[in-house]
């Protein structure tokens, strides 16, 4: 009697669990519940962050704008999922968010073994050195000797593990577990060399007590390419993400921007006319309105809009475009043609 | 007092021999000054001796070197008000200070202060989380006070009503039950047979047993259909949940959930029976036996996995019932501690006044034992209370994680912010556990009775 009880007990609760368990493609759900869940970091001035009020900014929050602008025309039509770097893969993974958007380094373990994709390249970072400009050093390569300021347990201690060893030079490494340990560390004269990825030097130069007395050096020591990450096996999705990224790089290589998007729409060039969605069918084939693009644009703008918006000269962090100008003028950003 | 008429005044003019008898009785004399007053007191607490006064002055040294900085960089050089970071850094840092100037940035705090106490719970609906805040408080200050009336009653308030106003608050309400009834409607059935049969079985009445099985399951029909009506409250995930809430509501659940758990437990490994025992055993070394953050890694990386996709357990759910089940186990151990002090006199004395074991544990012992280990609970209290800032390495923004977040902000971003951040953190967590640890010391004075052996 009481077995059978209890086999229909679990028998219900199993048929509760499978019936939510039926798992659709993601931009269905998406458009069920009515947003898109993000995962973005916990902090990180520039790429996702959180002001005073709770509101999240920067480039990597501006995509998952972008992408729920895309699908619903609404750019407000997103959650945002804060993660550690330890989660956020399981997060994914696990359906708990629909796209990580969180400075995730695109690596070929990453890519390969867990089941993921990565959508693009929204940053091209990688590891610098600062060091203070009265110890007379222009070059990584006369550091021999020196102790250096890092974060523990990241991919940084390889990477100077890695270079200093190539180089046939001596170091000391001081690690810490957070950012603000280390820079405070580095400000005290602990160490003579913090290091972290280039985006994060020019963050953490704020909290310096004389950030005039400090330089970056010009080495860039790994390559750190940041984008966007979906699950594997949902190429619709997929496709959504890479192309609301590859919209914004056309866009300002077309001179689009949030406030001519509408005057845009009329213009001549049909490279232009066929992003906006004025001609061919190119939102429909991945699910959306056709004006699935210029939707995202009036939201976020384009891919320099973002960028300068961001972490650009006119922010608190400065940082210039470098290698992520685009390839018409001598950086690395360059996204396929809509046709 | 010196009794007067007994002492005969000496004859006037007697001559030089009684001269040195004194005529009048001298009048009481304050104690001499290096005895009483503040100079005294410093002899008698300060410089008892020379090895004393040694370790005195070098203490005063040490208070001096550390405590004039402490007070200049909270209050005589701090900023009070600004709205970016420019007034919290020097000149060579981009802001308006001089050089050399170290003081707490309290402006920053002061625009933060919102989000450190609710996170990113959406303004228009804090309303909710202060109402709540003031159920809670409402309900418990009564209670703690001994002298307030209607303490049954406002135990129930605080036991039925709180929490579920609070969940229904804080969430929204509006929860999905459906799925429970069936299961739930056949386990009362389950307990009223087993309740039945029991009392069958033990020849008594079965009525009382039943009615209040009854009344039990009834009630969590009553609780399961609040939760599911519709207040029109507007759903506010977990996730946006962060700050003293978040804290508040990890540390209250803990108290709550481990205080009523470790003493089940405690009797439990106390018991004959050798099931109940093992179970108890197993269970609290289990959980004694692995570090808290290893819990909450297991709850927010490893359980996702093991669960269909889809399904996802909340976060802070997750959390609670790992801190809870935690705290539970190392309450237990401190409840064993008293339950071992009582005299095997207590337990006999109670068993020959007829006592059966639930009237002697209710009666005589638990009274006695929870006394005995009032330092103890407490200590577990604030242990848990400060041991709720590791929910911070699994993504959830207590009231230190919201503080940590906001380093990031380039607004605010200068060599005091941190520095700033962690000084309100210490001050405010010192408040809740100093509150804490005076009420405990209240509370055994007022439950001193004397009994010491």
């Amino acid at each position: 009697m009481t077995k059978t009880v209890l086999t229909g007990v679990l028998g219900a609760a199993v048929l509760a669990l499978g019936a939510s368990t039926a798992s659709a493609a993601t931009l269905d759900d998406v458009k069920a519940k009515g947003f898109v869940q993000c995962g973005v970091s916990q902090g990180l001035p520039g790429f996702s962050n959180p002001d005073a009020d709770g509101e999240w900014s920067g480039m990597d929050v501006d995509l998952c704008r972008g992408i729920a602008a895309a699908i619903f025309g609404d750019a407000t039509a997103v959650k945002f999922t804060p993660l550690s770097a330890k989660e956020r893969f399981t997060a994914l993974q696990s359906g708990e968010v629909d796209v990580l958007s969180r400075n995730t380094t695109w690596t070929m373990s990453r890519d390969t073994q867990l089941g993921l994709n990565f959508a693009g390249v929204n940053y091209y970072d990688g590891q610098g050195f600062m060091i203070r400009t009265d110890m007379n050093i222009n070059s990584a390569l006369e550091l021999s000797g020196a102790s250096i300021c890092t974060n523990t347990g990241t991919t940084t201690e390889l990477n100077v593990a890695d270079y200093f060893r190539a180089n046939n030079m001596e170091y000391e490494l001081v690690a810490f577990e957070k950012a603000d340990e280390v820079v405070a560390a580095y400000d005290a004269g602990r160490c003579d060399v913090y290091t972290t990825d280039q985006s994060g030097l020019y963050a953490q130069r704020l909290k310096l007590t004389d950030p005039g007395a400090h330089k970056v050096l010009p080495e860039i020591i790994s390559k750190e390419p940041l984008g966007p990450v979906v699950r594997q096996g949902d190429d619709q999705w997929f496709n959504i993400i890479k192309w609301v990224h590859n919209a914004t790089l056309n866009a300002e290589e077309l001179g689009v921007t949030m406030d001519n998007v509408e005057e845009m729409k009329e213009s001549d060039n049909p490279a232009i006319r066929r992003l906006l969605g004025t001609e061919g069918e190119f939102g429909t084939d991945i699910g959306l309105d056709n004006d699935w693009a210029a939707k995202a644009i009036a939201a976020i703008g384009n891919y320099g809009e973002i960028f300068d918006r961001n972490v650009g000269p006119d922010t608190e962090l400065a940082i210039g475009r470098g290698v992520n100008a685009l390839w018409s003028q001598g950086g690395l950003q360059y996204a396929p043609p809509i046709r | 007092m010196i009794d007067r008429t007994n002492v005969t005044a000496p004859p006037e003019n007697t001559g030089p021999a009684t001269a040195f008898v004194r005529g009048e009785m001298l009048a009481e004399q304050p104690a001499p000054i290096t005895e009483s007053g503040p100079i005294g007191w410093i002899r008698t607490n300060l410089f008892p001796s020379v090895p004393q006064a040694i370790l005195t002055l070098f203490c005063l040294y040490i208070l001096y070197l550390i405590v004039p900085s402490i007070i200049r960089f909270l209050f005589v050089d701090a900023v009070w008000t600004g709205t970016d970071r420019t007034v919290c850094a020097t000149e060579v840092q981009g802001g308006v200070r001089a050089p050399g100037w170290f003081g707490a940035c309290w402006a920053y705090v002061g625009t933060y202060t919102n989000q450190f106490i609710y996170g990113r719970y959406p303004d228009e609906e804090q309303w909710r989380v202060n109402i709540a805040g003031f159920l809670f408080f409402g309900g418990l200050i009564p209670l703690l006070i001994p002298s307030v009336p209607f303490k049954r009653e406002n135990l129930i308030f605080m036991v039925l009503i709180v929490p579920v106003a609070t969940l229904i608050l804080l969430t929204g309400g509006n929860f999905e039950v459906g799925g429970m009834i069936l299961p739930l409607a056949i386990l009362t059935a389950i307990a009223l047979i087993a309740v039945f049969g029991f009392s069958k079985g033990a020849q008594s009445d079965p009525i009382p047993g039943l009615i209040t099985t009854a009344a039990i399951f009834a009630g969590i029909f009553i609780v399961l259909g609040v939760l599911a009506v519709d207040f029109g409250l507007e759903r506010v995930e977990t996730e946006d949940w962060g700050g003293l809430l978040v804290t508040m509501v990890i540390a209250v659940t803990g108290i709550a959930a481990s205080l009523p758990l470790g003493i089940a437990l405690a009797l439990g490994r106390r018991s004959d029976l050798p099931i109940v025992k093992f179970v108890s055993v197993v269970f609290i070394e289990f959980w004694r036996g692995v570090p808290l953050i290893t819990v909450l890694f297991m709850s927010s990386v490893m359980l996702p996995l093991f669960l269909p996709e889809g399904v996802s357990f909340d976060k802070l759910l997750r959390a609670l019932i790992g801190v809870a089940l935690f705290s539970s186990a190392y309450m237990a151990e401190v409840v064993r501690g008293g339950l071992q002090a009582l005299p095997k006199g207590q337990y006999e004395g109670a068993m020959a006044l007829g006592l059966n074991w639930g009237q002697m544990t209710r009666m005589i012992i638990l009274p006695q034992a929870l006394k005995l280990v009032i330092p103890g609970i407490v200590n577990t209290f604030i242990g848990l209370f400060k041991d709720t800032t590791l929910v911070l390495i699994i993504g959830l923004f207590d009231f230190l994680g919201t503080i940590q977040s906001s380093y990031t902000d380039p607004t605010w971003s200068s060599p005091v912010q941190s520095m700033t951040g962690y000084s309100f953190a210490a001050i405010v967590y010192f408040i809740f556990c100093y509150a804490m640890s005076r009420y405990s010391m209240f509370m055994e004075r007022q439950l001193d009775t004397s009994h010491r052996s």
